[in-house]
């Protein structure tokens, strides 16, 4: 079902730079030219032909903290040589990434562009790790919360210890998560942090904010990624620039939530039904509580009904999720309507979410029906806020056209015959969340 | 060897009035060629000096696989912060009094103050709240924001209480981590000098407030 005036939009190609602790060899405008660069040699695209086809561009970044400097977003536009063309810089915490996306979407479904760059980028190293941590919670109250020793690991943590006493959700089924994302991430050589651990390593480590341990935890990195977007015209235009026949991957839903920035002002109301869904499933449960995430629903319902999901477990061939927390990816499984609510702990134990054919140490019952987060996830890859939305937009758009086992050099993480996927992104303790369905078309 | 060309020009008599276009400063540009005032220099001096030779190469070529230089780059700042409406939350604090909103309109009562309704966009009144509460979930932070690293480990609750919608975020103190049960009674005390920050107010196990 598409949105009335709104034109088809195609994800051409992505880039994305390597993400690591900390890049001091470059500044941020060479570290975002890296991933730009990669979208262009993909496609097949000389920077000349590039420029004459570009129309706009949105940057998407989140603290000028980290960096101290603001406007940084207009600096790379300048680095790539991308000026005087339109540009528009997004912020949304953890969501900057896919809100930077959706923007880029709208710039091309209205008919305002016909090819779209998104860029987006973080550079956490400028600043030691209680210090980042520090800035990260300055997106929380600075009146109420962040004074009273908020920092974002304290109120996820939080949050779970509220879906266990709901639900009986335990810190075993979180440590499947960690296993799972850390297992795949083994496959993916643009992943940060490659461990190979067991349920006993992931409780075992230093504890951060209980229940959750470092390995819980995403880790702070410097990384970009870039997608090109474009029009039925702007597809076609690529393909006779760089006489190549392009494979068609289309965007066919979108759709964002928000809720309040203080987890104690979240309501303690009804669900908010998804069409496979009843009331009657969730009698006497109080929502969302401390322990959902309002706005993941919020976009799922509008992204499904965008592209015309009723059944999303099965409707989706694999989902990328912001899995800043392993908790968090629990919370999100229910949000999505992967499983209900209250069973996203034995969901997450299940094996459904873990990639077909590759061994992760666990006596799993089923394996790989609806694989969450095969690229690693966050958990795995590094979370450069500004970056991850797309990152996992160039995942899934590698994971669409099934060149997988070229770009990794590993055919484990494809996930085979993937038709649908979705994107999810998601900022502060789900104050925006953003999803984005992709779809082949050919 | 400018003095003596000066003097070859000019002829001889008492220092002539420079005229004519004048700078938009103010100040008359000197004749191209002029050597700048030997005073015209940056502060030499060892403030912010920290090295004092930099390797470089000798050929230019050799540049850009030079190691990245990196350094230390203070910042502070002082803000003005005002509480605006939220200021009597403070003031209240500072006086041992938990104050909370409630809705005129709809009746929803919010345990962390908000002076408009997020509901039915009505303006809300302040309201005292009662001390005692019950803990509706916590965590024990082992680490924290840079700022918090020297409190760490210290326990986080959210509090609700009896007859108010919305919880309240505060600082458990007196209790195990391990012993820490959603449901368990809590109640407020306040410090004796107040910081104008939220946890002015802090909870300890236990019903009778003292």
């Amino acid at each position: 079902m598409a949105l009335k005036g709104m034109r088809p939009v195609y994800v051409i190609s992505g880039g994305v730079s390597k993400f690591t602790k900390a890049r001091s060899d470059r500044t941020f405008q060479p570290i975002v030219k890296e991933a730009f660069d990669q979208a262009l040699e993909d496609v097949g695209l000389d920077f000349g032909r590039a420029n004459e086809l570009i129309d706009g561009t949105v940057g998407s970044y989140f603290s000028d903290h980290f960096m101290r400097q603001l406007k940084a977003a207009t600096m790379v536009q300048d680095y790539l040589g991308l000026c005087p063309k339109p540009s528009h810089r997004v912020e949304g915490g953890g969501a900057t990434g896919g809100l930077g996306f959706q923007e880029g979407w709208k710039s091309v479904a209205s008919g305002l562009m016909d090819v779209c760059l998104v860029f987006g980028w973080e550079t956490m190293s400028h600043v030691e790790t209680w210090k980042g941590n520090e800035f990260i919670a300055l997106a929380s109250d600075v009146s109420f919360d962040y004074p009273v020793g908020g920092f974002y690991s304290g109120y996820y943590a939080m949050m779970v210890v509220r879906h266990m006493h709901e639900f009986g959700t335990t810190v075993e089924q979180l440590a499947h998560v960690s296993v799972k994302n850390h297992t795949n991430a083994l496959h993916n050589p643009y992943a940060q942090k490659r461990l190979r651990l067991t349920i006993r390593d992931v409780r075992a480590a230093p504890m951060v904010a209980y229940p959750l341990t470092r390995h819980d935890i995403c880790v702070m990195s410097d990384g970009a990624a870039c997608v090109l977007l474009a029009s039925e015209e702007g597809l076609v235009a690529i393909e006779r620039a760089t006489g190549r026949t392009l494979p068609r991957v289309s965007v066919t839903g979108v759709g964002r939530g928000t809720d309040a920035m203080r987890m104690a002002d979240r309501p303690h109301g009804d669900v908010i039904l998804l069409p496979h869904e009843k009331a009657s499933d969730y009698k006497g449960l109080k929502y969302p509580g401390v322990h959902s995430f309002r706005a993941g629903r919020m976009a799922c319902k509008q992204a499904y009904q965008m592209a015309g999901i009723t059944s999303p477990s099965r409707e989706l061939s694999f989902v990328e999720l912001h899995d800043a927390y392993t908790s968090s990816e629990i919370q999100t499984y229910e949000d999505m309507g992967l499983c209900r609510y209250g069973e996203g702990g034995p969901f997450a134990a299940s094996g459904k979410t873990f990639m077909p054919g590759i061994d992760y140490g666990l006596k799993l019952k089923g394996q790989g029906t609806i694989p969450v987060n095969p690229s690693g996830g966050l958990i795995a890859c590094g979370h450069p806020v500004g970056a991850t939305g797309l990152m996992q937009a160039v995942f899934a758009l590698w994971q669409l056209q099934g060149t997988i086992p070229e770009r990794f050099g590993d055919p484990a993480l494809q996930v085979k015959g993937a038709r649908r996927g979705a994107i999810h992104s998601h900022a502060g303790t789900g104050t925006y969340v953003t999803v984005s369905i992709l779809e082949r078309q050919d | 060897m400018s003095r003596r060309r000066r003097d070859v020009r000019r002829p001889a008599g008492p220092p002539r009035r420079r005229t004519g276009r004048r700078h938009p400063s103010g100040r008359v540009p000197r004749p191209a060629g002029r050597r700048a005032e030997p005073q015209a220099r940056r502060p030499e001096n060892l403030e912010g000096t920290v090295v004092f030779r930099v390797p470089f190469p000798e050929s230019l070529d050799a540049l850009k696989g030079m190691t990245p230089i990196v350094v230390k780059q203070p910042y502070r700042i002082d803000y003005v912060h005002s509480f605006g409406q939220d200021s009597p939350f403070f003031a209240g604090l500072a006086n041992g009094r938990l104050l909370g909103t409630r809705c005129r309109r709809c009746d929803y009562t919010y345990a962390t103050p908000r002076l408009a309704c997020m509901f039915c966009g009505g303006e809300t009144d302040w309201v005292e709240l009662p001390k005692v509460g019950r803990v509706h979930t916590f965590t024990t932070c082992y680490f924290g924001s840079e700022e918090f690293l020297p409190e760490c480990p210290f326990s986080l609750i959210l509090v609700e209480f009896e007859g108010v919608n919305t919880l309240f975020l505060a600082r458990l103190i007196g209790v195990d981590p391990d012993r820490i049960r959603i449901g368990m009674e809590v109640r407020a005390r306040f410090v004796r000098n107040a910081k104008f920050k939220p946890t002015d107010v802090y909870f300890v196990p236990g019903r009778v407030p003292s």
